[in-house]
């Protein structure tokens, strides 16, 4: 077979493959809305998905924020310009970081953990078994979790964020002496509440939905079997990062371009 | 005589590969009937049809009169609730308990009071004996027990139909025993229509009314068990026996056994 034809076997494979995900997600989340069964189902997701992943978002918020701490003040206090550490530290994780690596962390944390999940439900014959009980597993087990993604993925970058600025403060000024009144003053003049704070939020949301839909998609899909579910975790981690971070140019582009 | 499904000319294939090839059959309603065939001969597939699961590619599949294929998303979901489906790993809830498990249909699917759901789920764990397993979790059972449960949350809402897929496979003698006990005693008593697709010729032959052997594609025999022990079919006698050579081969297909040895050298 030709180098042409594989080319063209891939890319109609790949055009299939974005029409049965947005098929997939159109059919879980379109329909009759039922809060009463779906709340529990949330509240359960939100608990696996966000709140799990809490820790390792923290941790590596504060080591990143420190990171930065460090580095911004080994370049600016050349110039004299270490009162600018605070502005340098919120911009960088408000726009860019805060969004990216916590788009990244989550995809391998819970991304990774759904799609194993599913795949295994797959697997077990649980996703059939519900459908031959009459309920509809898109609705029941891709809808909460699709809808815990998007919720807690902001969330969780809004934490990120926090926790890296004190990281930022800890390194700038309680250990190398930048201005306790400065660090904080200017970063308060530079942050743009709509520019920074929602275009980021934005960004997260993107990258939430992403995220999500494709470790859902890759855990429905995924070969029943134990190298087939490690090959959809695999992937879902390797074509959400991918994702993440050109969107990422993209969204910076027309944001802040 | 009545029948619940009706399977008529049915084309089935799965990628490249041939399944079905003009499969017709019938399943009488309030009889257990028994599929048999050697592994990988499409029963499952046979199940999956039934259930709307997987569509044929030519040919029609009736359930109380009604072609499984053409119902809308809604029909086909109300026509599920009245059959059910046991399979073969159970395929119980891991994140529930067992009591969760058999109640998950009723609070899908009713709005019955807590007390009643509860008396219900009870009874139902009754009829399978594993009222005192209530409270484990699937990871917690045995094989058997497991497959108990699955099948008390398959008869929870009193369905018309039960597809029983492999229920025997893997079981020890004394599961395999309850499991064949509670087939046919739940059969009688519920008034159910059964299908129990399996490998075990003995058990399956002792409680099926009708049965029906699939192999090459097709259906080679079918009538009651005694019909099916004098059926003239070679290929029927050595399912039946379990002979390891016939006109199902012991050998898979493959080039001549000389030119394979031989020919590395040449």
């Amino acid at each position: 077979m030709s180098a042409f034809h594989v080319l063209g076997r891939n890319v109609l494979n790949t055009i299939q493959g974005v029409g049965e995900a947005t098929v997939m997600l159109a059919q879980a989340l379109i329909g009759k809305p039922q809060p009463r069964k779906m709340f529990p189902l949330l509240m359960r997701q939100l608990y696996v998905v966000g709140v799990q992943s809490m820790l390792i978002i923290l941790i590596s918020g504060l080591f990143i924020g420190m990171v930065l701490g460090l580095q911004g003040y080994t370049i600016l206090v050349d110039f004299g310009a270490e009162q600018a550490l605070g502005p340098m530290v919120a911009l960088s994780l408000l726009r860019e970081l805060g969004p990216v690596v916590t788009a990244l962390l989550f995809a391998g944390r819970a991304g990774s953990a759904l799609t194993a999940e599913i795949g295994l439900m797959r697997a077990t014959e649980q996703l059939s078994s519900l459908e031959m009980m009459a309920v509809d597993p898109l609705r029941r087990v891709i809808a909460p979790r699709f809808w815990a993604g998007v919720i807690s993925m902001p969330l969780l970058a809004l934490m990120f964020n926090a926790v890296g600025i004190y990281g930022g403060f800890i390194v700038g000024v309680e250990w190398l002496g930048v201005d306790d009144g400065a660090f904080w003053s200017v970063m308060q003049s530079s942050v743009d509440w709509q520019d920074d704070i929602m275009n980021g939020v934005i960004k997260s949301l993107v990258f939430a939905i992403v995220v999500t839909w494709v470790a859902l998609f890759k855990g429905y899909t995924a070969t029943p079997t134990s190298p087939g579910i490690s090959a959809a975790t695999t992937q879902t981690v390797v074509y959400s990062s991918l994702a993440v971070l050109g969107l990422d140019f993209v969204l910076t582009a027309i944001m802040f371009g | 005589m009545d029948n619940l499904v009706e399977i008529k000319d049915v084309y089935f294939n799965r990628g490249e590969r041939s399944i079905y090839e003009g499969v017709s059959l019938v399943i009488p309603r309030g009889k257990i009937t028994g599929v048999l065939g050697p592994s990988g001969c499409g029963k499952t597939t046979l199940l999956r049809l039934i259930g709307a699961q997987l569509k044929a590619h030519k040919g029609q599949v009736l359930f109380a009169g009604q072609e499984m294929s053409q119902l809308s998303r809604s029909a086909l979901y109300e026509t599920r609730k009245r059959m059910s489906m046991l399979f073969q790993s159970g395929a119980l809830f891991s994140e529930m308990s067992v009591f969760e498990n058999v109640a998950f249909p009723l609070r899908e699917h009713t709005k019955l009071p807590e007390n009643i759901i509860q008396t219900v789920v009870k009874m139902k764990l009754e009829s399978v004996g594993l009222r005192g397993a209530a409270d484990m979790s699937p990871s917690e059972l045995s094989g058997g027990m497991a497959r108990r449960a699955a099948l008390a949350r398959s008869i929870v809402l009193d369905p018309e139909m039960i597809m029983y897929d492999e229920p025997f496979a893997g079981q020890d003698p004394i599961a395999m025993g309850m499991l064949v006990k509670l087939i046919d005693e739940l059969n009688d008593t519920l008034g159910l229509t059964s299908i129990v697709v399996s490998h075990d010729v003995q058990e399956v032959m002792s409680i099926a009314d009708h049965l029906i052997v699939m192999a090459n594609k097709t259906i080679v025999g079918q009538g009651s068990p005694q019909e099916l022990r004098e059926n003239g079919s070679e290929l029927v006698q050595q399912f039946l026996s379990g002979a390891p050579d016939g006109p199902v081969p012991f050998h898979y297909q493959a080039k001549p056994y000389s030119d394979d040895l031989l020919g590395a050298h040449l």
